[in-house]
This record gives structure tokens, C-alpha cells and sequence, in this order.
């Protein structure tokens, strides 16, 4: 009998039917992501070179990628650079954005519409806002400048992107300008969900707008600032459209991060395998901060 | 009696009015100037009036002239990455949220793994992969890479919406004699209109706003997205700020018509959380 009978066959169909929902979505993400990152960490023991695209010789090197990024002079100024751009980021992004999100959540007029004009920095593409903030940026004929000099509070134009100690505030804050919208956006529907007797009840027990924001706001807008703050972390690491736009990661690697670093190994120099090594790097770091994150977090919500 | 704290009341309320003006004012200035910028007649410097005073259309004429197939090949490949990323996370959505498979949380947790790969990582291994199988320089190729970003972000959206459905409603279209399938799309999706629209918006501008894989996986000029023909442009073209800028407003727009059009649809929920 080669046919199983019907009512197993059903059975089977009952079985199998759930998974034809979830396997199209699982195969995507396995070619698209699971293959890049395994393909990732074998590239990272091979070693590339640009002659490798004729000779199709690539020899598996042991870990000589890793050491030679790591020792390289280079890496500790990267791996600075990324943390002072990350940190600096996510800190202002979160701080002028929660002041927005405690701002809009009061009634007025015309402050819907205010705030959905708020997100639009977000929509655009990030090569459109590096491509505007690099023009006005510009030492001696960029708005920034020129508006300073009207101001008197500078005689010469400052090099924004040209001074190797102001071009990394610079593309920070072209960054913090960019993330200001999504963490309003997230903190602004996570302020909406503290219900308003609390407030009520604690006027009435005399406390002020501080003890209030300390006792009620921060406290229950914990599960918004964790996931805000988390992912702030994990998509400001991978940042490379702003710097690559905004200085190209210079001047003399003032900009570099491990992300454009990353960029540059392999795709201008062809060094794939240390370009693998170095996102593989990347990846570690992302994920041993996520973790950190994710644990004090939770022991600070459960002390 | 109620007419003076009242009247102090509305007087507070536009007194946030003008503040959060004069705060969007400062947040929107770089927008501003974009379009300034744009409306500048031809070979003006760097340095632009503070007002389009004659306001010129020049910019807009070059940019169409060289960036128009560009904002063509932005557009096939948006659409097509919506259609490839809701096609896939829509049932991918439903699944994990409605039957009690064994690897959900597994599924799950792949998702938010994948949000730690830095597009870098993906661009470095697709390259040599797409060169292998002759995807470099074409939408297609561009469509696959630029889901990444539209996958699991529409996964997230419509897991969790589709975990608020009722039950109740599924069950009965069950009883009814309708299968998984019909009731996925007779019931489920009609439901779930307002996420799936979100999810259709952000994968649009996630698709649209590529710029890494437009980068790495293209190489001439026949297939370019638009982000990448702005990039081009401040290395040549310096002198023609009116164009680059036309370029950026022209690559904004759909940002802005969805920014509108989105308003009544967006499901954006801390809870639910990861947004781009």
C-alpha cells in the first residue's frame, strides 16, 4: 500500500499545513541573514586580496585577519571612535527626545499636528538628510557657519568637517538629529499608557512635577525607555550611510567607525576576509551590549 | 466664576502652541533649507540667500534630467519589496501568532538576532554570492537585499497585532468549514488593515531609503537607486548645490505623502515596540 489512508492523510495535512505559513518567511531569513553570517565567519578566516578576484586563490589563514585588525594602530581609535559616537548618540537622542515626548504629551492646539510634522527628519532617507547636513556644515559657506559669524559669536568659520576634534560632534549630531523622532515617537505612546488618576491622585497627596516624574513617569515608562534605549544601541553601532555621506570617514580617520571600517576593507581595498573580521567585531559587540543592557534592565525592574 | 481659570487655561494651551512651533521650527530648519536650497537658480555657491527671493526651477529640471531613471528604479524596487516582505511575513505573522508551533520562540528569537546584523555583514557575503549568480546590478537582486530591512520588521508589526485578533473570530470562521488558508485571507487579513498598511509604509521607506546595498551590489550606472545618484552627485557636481538639493527633495517626497497619508493607519505601540 502506497497510499496511507485518508484519515491519516488528513492528519498529515493538519501536521504540515501550519508550517507552509512560516516556511517562505524562515527561508528568507535563513539565505538572507543565517548564509551572510556564516559565509561572514568563514570569510573571516580567509584571506582576500583584490588579486583573489582572478585567481580565485583565497587560503584559509587561521585567525591572522583578526590579529592583524587587532593590532593594528588603527583599531583603538576605531573601536573609540565608535563607542564616544554610540554613547554620545543614544544619549542625546534620548534625552531631547524624552523632553519632546514630556512636552507633547500635554494638550494644546494644533499639538497632534505638530507632533506627526515631528517625525517627518525620520522618514527621510538618511543619505538626504547627510547629503543637507553636509552642506551646511560646510566651513566657509555653510548656514551654520554663516549664521554664527552674523551672530558674532565666532570671527572665523569652524571646520565642522574638516577639524579632525569637530568632525565626530559633528556627525554625532547630525546622528542625534536623526533619532530625535523615533524616540519621541516610542516614548510619546509609552507616556500615553500611564494612566492619568495616578497624576491625579498624586497632586492631590501634594507632590510636585519632580516627584511625580520620579515616581510615576520613569518607573512606568521603563518598558519604553528599555526599547528605546536598546535599540538606539544595536542601530546606531551599524551606522554608515551619515558618516560615509556626511566626512567619508575622515579627516585622517577622525570618522572611522568599526561599521565603516568594516565598509572600507572590503569594498575599496578587497579585502573581504578582513572586512568580514571586522563585522563579525561588530556583531560580538552588538550582542554582548544588548545582553548587558537587557540584564540590568531587568534587575533593576526586579531588584 | 468658570471664565478665569478657564481663560488661563487657553492661554497656557497657546502658549505650547507657540513654543512647540518655535521647537518644530528649529527640528524641521535642515528641511527647510533643503528646499530653499533647491529653489536657488543655477551656479549659485555654496552660500544661499536665507529666502528662495525668485524662486527657480532649474534644479528640479537637472535634477529630473539625471536622477529621473534613478527615482524609476527607487520606485520598482520599494514596491517590489513591499510585495516580497508582506507576501513573506504576513502568513510568517499569523502562524506564530495563532498556532502553537514548536519553534516559534525559536523563529522569534532569529528575528531579533537579525537585528544586530549590521547590513555590512550581509552586503560583504551577498556581494560574492550575487556575482556567483549574476544578481549584481539588477532590481531583483536590490529587492531580496533591501527586504532585509522589511522582513522582520513586518513580522514584528503583525505578530503582535495579529496576537490582539479575537480568537472568537477565527474559530468561527473554523467551525464554518474554512480553512487555514480562506481564513488567513477571508478573515485575518481584512482585520488586520491598519498594520498591515503600517508595515506596507515602513518597508516602502526602508526599500526607498537603501543605500548600503545600492552601494555594494551595484557597480555601473544601469541599475541605481535614487540615494545612491545623490551620493554621485556631491562628488561631481559641487558646483550645481540646486541640483543635489532638488535630488534630496525629489527623493523625499514619498516620505512626505506617506508621512500624510499614513496618519489615520499608523499602529506604532511601544509595547510592540521595534521600530526601524
Amino acid at each position: 500500500m502506497t497510499c496511507p489512508p485518508a484519515a491519516t492523510r488528513t492528519r498529515l495535512r493538519e501536521l504540515l499545513a501550519p508550517w507552509l505559513f512560516v516556511v517562505p518567511a524562515a527561508v528568507y531569513l535563513l539565505l538572507f541573514f543565517g548564509y551572510p553570517v556564516v559565509k561572514n565567519l568563514v570569510l573571516s578566516f580567509q584571506q582576500y586580496t583584490p588579486a583573489t578576484f582572478y585567481t580565485g586563490a583565497a587560503p584559509f589563514v587561521g585567525l591572522r585577519n583578526y590579529a592583524e585588525i587587532l593590532s593594528s594602530g588603527l583599531f583603538s581609535q576605531t573601536l573609540l571612535t565608535t563607542v564616544l559616537f554610540t554613547a554620545g548618540s543614544v544619549a542625546g537622542q534620548f534625552l531631547l527626545g524624552l523632553a519632546l515626548a514630556l512636552f507633547f504629551r500635554r494638550s494644546f492646539p494644533l499639538g497632534g499636528l505638530l507632533r506627526s510634522l515631528l517625525l517627518l527628519p525620520w522618514l527621510l532617507p538618511l543619505v538626504v538628510s547627510a547629503t543637507t547636513w553636509k552642506w551646511m556644515l560646510d566651513t566657509d559657506d555653510g548656514v551654520v557657519n554663516n549664521a554664527l559669524r552674523a551672530l558674532h559669536l565666532v570671527s572665523s568659520g569652524i571646520p565642522w568637517l574638516t577639524g579632525t576634534s569637530q568632525a565626530l560632534v559633528s556627525v554625532t549630531l547630525v546622528n542625534i538629529w536623526v533619532g530625535i523622532p523615533f524616540n519621541t515617537a516610542i516614548l510619546y505612546s509609552g507616556l500615553r499608557n500611564i494612566p492619568a488618576q495616578l497624576y491625579e491622585a498624586a497632586e492631590l497627596d501634594g507632590a510636585g512635577p519632580v516627584a511625580s516624574f520620579r515616581h510615576i513617569t520613569w518607573p512606568l515608562l521603563r518598558p519604553a525607555v528599555s526599547v528605546v534605549l536598546v535599540l538606539g544601541v544595536v542601530y546606531t553601532l551599524k551606522v554608515l550611510d551619515i558618516i560615509l555621506v556626511v566626512t567619508g570617514g575622515g579627516p585622517a580617520d577622525a570618522t572611522q567607525t568599526l561599521a565603516t571600517q568594516s565598509y572600507e576593507l572590503s569594498f575599496q581595498q578587497f579585502e573581504f576576509g578582513r572586512g568580514a573580521a571586522m563585522g563579525n567585531v561588530l556583531i560580538i559587540l552588538s550582542l554582548v551590549l544588548a545582553l548587558v543592557f537587557l540584564r540590568a534592565d531587568r534587575r533593576a525592574a526586579h531588584p | 466664576m468658570r471664565g478665569g481659570p478657564a481663560r488661563r487655561g487657553r492661554r497656557r494651551g497657546l502658549l505650547s502652541t507657540v513654543v512647540g512651533t518655535v521647537l518644530l521650527a528649529v527640528m524641521l530648519f535642515p528641511v527647510y533649507w533643503m528646499v530653499n536650497a533647491s529653489l536657488q537658480p543655477t551656479g549659485t555657491t555654496l552660500g544661499a540667500g536665507w529666502f528662495p527671493s525668485r524662486p527657480h526651477l532649474s534644479g528640479y529640471a537637472t535634477a529630473l534630467r539625471d536622477q529621473g531613471p534613478n527615482l524609476v528604479t527607487s520606485l520598482v524596487v520599494a514596491l517590489g519589496s513591499v510585495a516580497l516582505s508582506l507576501g513573506l511575513a504576513a502568513p510568517a505573522a499569523y502562524a506564530l501568532a495563532r498556532f502553537s508551533l514548536r519553534g516559534t520562540r525559536l523563529v522569534l528569537f532569529g528575528i531579533l538576532f537579525t537585528q544586530m546584523v549590521p547590513g555590512i555583514v550581509v552586503a560583504n557575503a551577498l556581494y560574492g554570492a550575487y556575482n556567483d549568480l549574476g544578481l549584481l546590478n539588477s532590481r531583483l537582486g536590490l529587492v531580496l537585499a533591501d527586504s532585509t530591512s522589511g522582513v522582520p520588521f513586518a513580522v514584528i508589526i503583525l505578530h503582535s497585532f495579529m496576537r490582539g485578533i479575537p480568537r472568537e473570530i477565527i474559530e468561527a470562521a473554523r467551525v464554518d468549514g474554512a480553512g487555514r488558508l480562506r481564513t488567513f485571507c477571508a478573515v485575518v487579513l481584512p482585520l488586520s488593515r491598519n498594520a498591515l498598511v503600517t508595515a506596507a509604509l515602513f518597508t516602502f521607506l526602508f526599500a526607498w531609503s537603501d543605500f548600503l546595498f545600492g552601494l555594494t551590489l551595484t557597480t555601473t550606472e544601469t541599475v541605481r537607486p535614487v540615494t545612491l545618484g545623490i551620493y554621485e552627485y556631491i562628488g561631481a557636481h559641487t558646483t550645481q548645490w540646486n541640483a543635489v538639493m532638488a535630488t534630496a527633495v525629489l527623493a523625499s517626497v514619498p516620505a512626505a505623502v506617506l508621512l500624510v497619508v499614513a496618519q489615520r493607519f499608523l499602529t506604532v505601540d511601544a509595547t510592540n515596540g521595534a521600530v526601524r
